[in-house]
């Protein structure tokens, strides 16, 4: 790949596979304790779990050439229910097998519900210096349709005990395109969160995804798709306030202050490597991906026996590394660069240019850079390119 | 017990004209025709009862699945009659029941002294089975009324004798009655077939002439032709010859059918059965044309010969463009069965390479689309069904235009188009809603009967585009199901015809274009411009729908550009999902059909183009 994955660096992503309830857009590997077992609580299920991803972090040891790990990203699930000494232990066994890099990212996902100050200082004493806080909306009605029960004013709380903590990184996840969201919610919400002293946005169009409840509730008729114009407009509305507010598009939904992109996203998006932990984690090294067993019983049960928790590799053929590349490069605002796409293909670019797609200025210098129109148009463009 | 076991039935080619009994069964689709001459089989013993089975005569799948014949053959019954206690040979001569082969109909009535008038008594007499009734009138046969189904606790034996009693003008109490399903009744028919039908009456020393009622191929045989002997006497020794080419064919098996095939040393004066040449396609062999012997000919023709004509048009064309060479080789092969269709390749911007093919009829062209999916496992596209137009331009140069591409662009003099004489049956209360409907489709009324009390015969001529468009389907549901239509060209007519294009931005979509009456031309251009607008998914620009006369254009809609197209979210997870999804939208990209820049998926073709088309499939069965 252009930008190919410097192979003395390996990133972790891991992962947390319990939440206390199911929200019900959600189609993420994660558990609550009561799809586990009967009667269980959270300590229960979890317990033992670190042990498990440390065992497997020795196995990426064993497998992998990577000395430094330069980005390391607790997600879930809910990481934010592990105790910090728990998530501390993790960061401890990835240093103990490789050496952190001097400027190491270390993120983690966290729910407003289960934190408090205490619990903050807890976790930015591990290392963790990067929060990711699921906000989703500052509308009321809005989190109802999407299950989440945190009060929307809890938000501003915990920046603050955040910053009071020592995190400078903080970002808040939003997701439009709720059925029953109006243009006026959503404005809400992205202004609530512009008042806040964060340094990056992820705002999500929701993806009504097969087997959740909220895909039940639609077939049912009991909500309504939201329309993809309407859609459109809210993502318009998003890029031109947080602009407005000094955030940089770097990727199609991702927006970040002063230079602080998420660099362990980015560096899934540039195809660089990665170890995913945990049950259905996926993984890259070097044009070989491979993701977990997802049940955590099953991913238990490998790990005891000291098996491979693989359920599945695909090693890519160069056609498929090419794909890829175009498919990812082009969701970023470092574009994707015009070295990669042969002259058919940069003649459908042309095409591009003339519908006002994609930026001429950055064209002629050599890199395929989407127009705010062109990025919600990138999947068609991707399409038409590779198909 | 009146069958008589074959070996001492008498022979072919040595029975009396005499003592033999041509007729045939003219009845409507569901009336029992099938189930009669089952009873008929039993009673006579020709077929055994443990190798009986429901419509033995009729050989193709799609025959017995749509309850339809469309092959005609000849079965001969051995019979001792009732009345006197002599010997008989009855030849039952099997004829199709549908509108589209009236010719071949005709044909097999040619071959009979008589008919059995069949008539379900508890549905009464049918528009097709009027025609063919006509038709056998016209053929001086004479006519057997025999009410079918009297089991039936809906029968109304009285009601229905009145009718057929003042159609043919015999008295109530000369109908038959029957039972097919029972067999009640049907000793006592085949008594009166050979009281009442005339025995034929030839020269037997005169040159051979026997005329073709039907032709069919058969894989392992070659054409097999079926023939009445009117004249002389053919046998296996001849060499025979068709009397309209000229062509000489060897005889290399003469028989009669009872019901499997029997060789046979000849047949005489008044016989039917059936010859094989080697022949390898029906057209070298026609239903119509006379058989003679090559070395002592005829100069006299059998009348009543003539090409069957296609009516009715429409392109087909294989989803998969690579089947291509498969449709021709199945086409090539259904012609060899099948002399009246025909086709020649067609090549369409919009649906590539394929055939554009006659057919006789609406029916005709289902029964050739479904054999070609079923036999040959094709899947098809099949575009609008159209006519035959005649059109003539400023400078007066005529022209035949089967393909609405074809249609001349400049200035018109005239456009003629074909024009049948139509035949509606229904009870009268619907009289009001067959004459809205035959006004609406350009008809004009010819007159009106009324067969009993409440049924009536209205006579339309009417504009055959307008009965190919979905006129059946209309009919049936304005009459709750219970009218029946029969038609037949007579001639053709001026009209004030236009071509309707359709547009995708600006480009001519050749497959949606479509010649029809400038008084429905904008309706035309309102439905499929809406269709289409609903069958095309959005694209990154806006599609202007278009639809015009030459360059003016009547009915306009747009899809309006798309305007959001990506995933917001795409993480380490999503990765190999999303490039699966990529991989497997190229697939999907090949059924895309590209008219200038605009994808249009093929099930958007389909659908744009089967207009109505299951629906009225269903009617019509």
């Amino acid at each position: 790949m252009a930008t190919s994955a410097d192979s003395s660096e390996l990133s972790f992503y891991i992962h947390i596979p319990y939440c206390i309830k199911r929200c019900g857009y959600c189609d993420f590997n994660t558990y609550t304790p009561l799809e586990l077992k009967d009667d269980a609580t959270l300590a229960d299920v979890s317990q033992g779990y670190i042990d498990l991803l440390i065992e497997e972090i020795s196995m990426a040891r064993a497998a992998s050439h990577a000395t430094i790990v330069p980005t390391i990203f607790f997600g879930g699930g809910t990481p934010s229910l592990m105790e910090p000494e728990d998530l501390g232990r993790v960061i401890a066994a990835i240093e103990k097998n490789f050496s952190l890099a001097d400027d190491v990212e270390i993120t983690m996902e966290a729910n407003p519900d289960s934190l408090t100050r205490e619990r903050l200082a807890g976790y930015r004493a591990t290392g963790i210096n990067r929060l990711s806080i699921g906000m989703q909306s500052a509308a009321t009605h809005v989190l109802k349709v999407l299950d989440r029960t945190h009060n929307p004013e809890n938000i501003s709380k915990v920046v603050t005990w955040a910053h009071e903590v020592g995190f400078d990184q903080i970002s808040l996840d939003l997701i439009y395109g709720t059925p029953g969201e109006t243009l006026a919610d959503w404005e809400l919400s992205l202004d609530a969160a512009l008042a806040l002293d964060i340094t990056h946005v992820s705002a999500y169009a929701l993806i009504i995804e097969n087997g959740t409840k909220l895909a039940a509730q639609v077939k049912r008729g009991d909500v309504l798709i939201p329309d993809d114009d309407e859609t459109a407009d809210k993502y318009l509305l998003a890029d031109n306030k947080l602009r407005a507010a000094g955030f940089d598009w770097y990727e199609v939904s991702n927006w970040s202050k002063s230079d602080s992109p998420c660099r362990h996203n980015v560096a899934y998006w540039q195809g660089k490597n990665w170890w995913g932990a945990g049950p259905g984690a996926h993984s890259h090294i070097d044009g070989r991906r491979w993701w977990n067993v997802k049940h955590p019983t099953v991913y238990r049960e490998r790990i005891e026996r000291s098996a491979s928790p693989m359920q599945e590799e695909e090693i890519l053929s160069e056609a498929e590394r090419n794909r890829e590349e175009i498919m990812l490069l082009i969701r970023l605002a470092t574009g994707l660069p015009r070295s990669v796409l042969d002259s058919s293909q940069q003649q459908v670019v042309g095409s591009y240019l003339g519908s006002g797609d994609v930026e001429p200025a950055a064209w002629s210098q050599g890199a395929l850079v989407l127009t705010q129109q062109g990025r919600l148009i990138a999947d068609r463009i991707v399409r038409e390119l590779v198909v | 017990m009146p069958a008589i076991p074959l070996a001492k039935a008498p022979q072919p080619s040595q029975t009396n004209p005499a003592q033999i009994r041509n007729f045939c069964i003219i009845a409507h689709i569901d009336h029992g025709k099938s189930t009669l001459a089952d009873r008929m089989l039993g009673i006579t013993e020709v077929v055994e009862q443990r190798n009986m089975r429901a419509q033995y005569l009729d050989r193709m799948d799609i025959e017995r699945e749509r309850g339809i014949t469309i092959k005609s053959q000849a079965v001969r019954l051995p019979w001792r009659s009732g009345i006197d206690g002599q010997e008989y040979i009855l030849n039952m001569i099997d004829t199709p029941g549908h509108v589209d082969f009236t010719y071949e109909v005709s044909r097999s009535l040619a071959a009979c002294e008589g008919a059995v008038l069949l008539v379900d008594c508890a549905q009464g007499i049918e528009a097709q089975t009027l025609a063919n009734l006509y038709l056998a009138m016209e053929n001086n046969l004479t006519i057997i009324p025999v009410l079918n189904k009297i089991d039936l606790p809906a029968a109304q034996p009285e009601k229905f004798a009145q009718e057929l009693a003042k159609l043919i003008g015999c008295e109530p109490e000369d109908c038959l009655r029957v039972s097919g399903k029972t067999g009640a009744g049907v000793e006592e028919l085949l008594d009166q077939i050979v009281k009442q039908i005339p025995a034929p009456v030839g020269d037997p020393q005169a040159p051979a002439r026997a005329l073709i009622f039907d032709s069919v191929y058969d894989s392992y045989r070659g054409v097999v032709t079926y023939v009445r002997v009117v004249d002389g006497h053919l046998s296996t020794r001849d060499q025979i010859q068709m009397f309209s080419t000229g062509v000489r064919h060897e005889m290399l098996e003469v028989g009669v059918i009872s019901p499997e095939p029997v060789p046979s040393k000849g047949l005489g004066v008044g016989e039917v059965g059936y010859l094989i040449t080697g022949v390898k396609d029906v057209r070298q062999s026609r239903v119509g044309d006379t058989v003679t012997n090559y070395q002592r000919p005829t100069d006299k023709a059998l009348a009543g010969y003539k090409d069957p004509r296609p009516m009715v048009f429409s392109g087909l064309f294989p989803l998969d463009g690579a089947e291509y060479p498969m449709l021709r080789e199945a086409l090539d092969k259904l012609q060899l069965n099948d002399a009246a269709l025909v086709y020649e390749p067609e090549n369409s911007a919009a649906l590539g390479f394929g055939f554009r093919c006659g057919f006789l009829g609406l029916l005709h062209m289902e029964i050739v689309r479904e054999r070609l999916e079923r036999e040959a496992g094709l899947a098809l596209i099949s575009t609008a069904p159209n006519v035959v137009y005649r059109v003539t331009d400023d400078t007066g140069k005529e022209m035949i235009v089967t393909n609405p591409s074809e249609f001349p662009d400049g200035k018109i003099m005239k456009v003629e188009e074909p024009i049948v004489r139509a035949t509606v049956l229904a009870p009268s209360e619907f009289i009001g809603a067959i004459m809205e409907l035959c006004q609406q489709r350009r008809g004009t009324l010819l007159g009106m009967d009324y067969l009993s009390e409440d049924r009536v015969e209205i006579r339309y001529t009417l504009p055959l585009a307008e009965i190919v468009f979905d006129f059946f389907d209309q009919l049936k549901s304005r009459t709750r199901g219970y009218a029946s239509l029969d038609y037949e060209p007579i001639g053709e007519a001026e009209g004030d015809l236009v071509k309707v294009d359709i547009l995708l931005q600006s480009e001519k979509v050749d497959a949606f274009s479509a010649i029809v009456h400038r008084e429905k031309a904008y309706s035309y251009g309102v439905m499929m411009t809406t269709k289409l607008r609903e069958l095309i998914p959005r694209q990154q620009f806006e599609i202007p729908i278009q639809a015009a006369i030459g360059s003016r254009i009547i009915a306009r809609e747009s899809i309006r550009a798309i305007r959001k197209d990506v995933l917001a979210k795409c993480y380490g997870g999503d990765i190999s999902r999303k490039r699966k999804l990529l991989e497997k939208q190229k697939e999907g990209k090949k059924r895309m059909k590209m008219v200038g820049r605009v994808e249009v998926p093929q099930e958007a073709f389909i659908a744009a183009l089967t207009t109505d088309d299951e629906k009225s499939k269903e009617a019509k069965k």
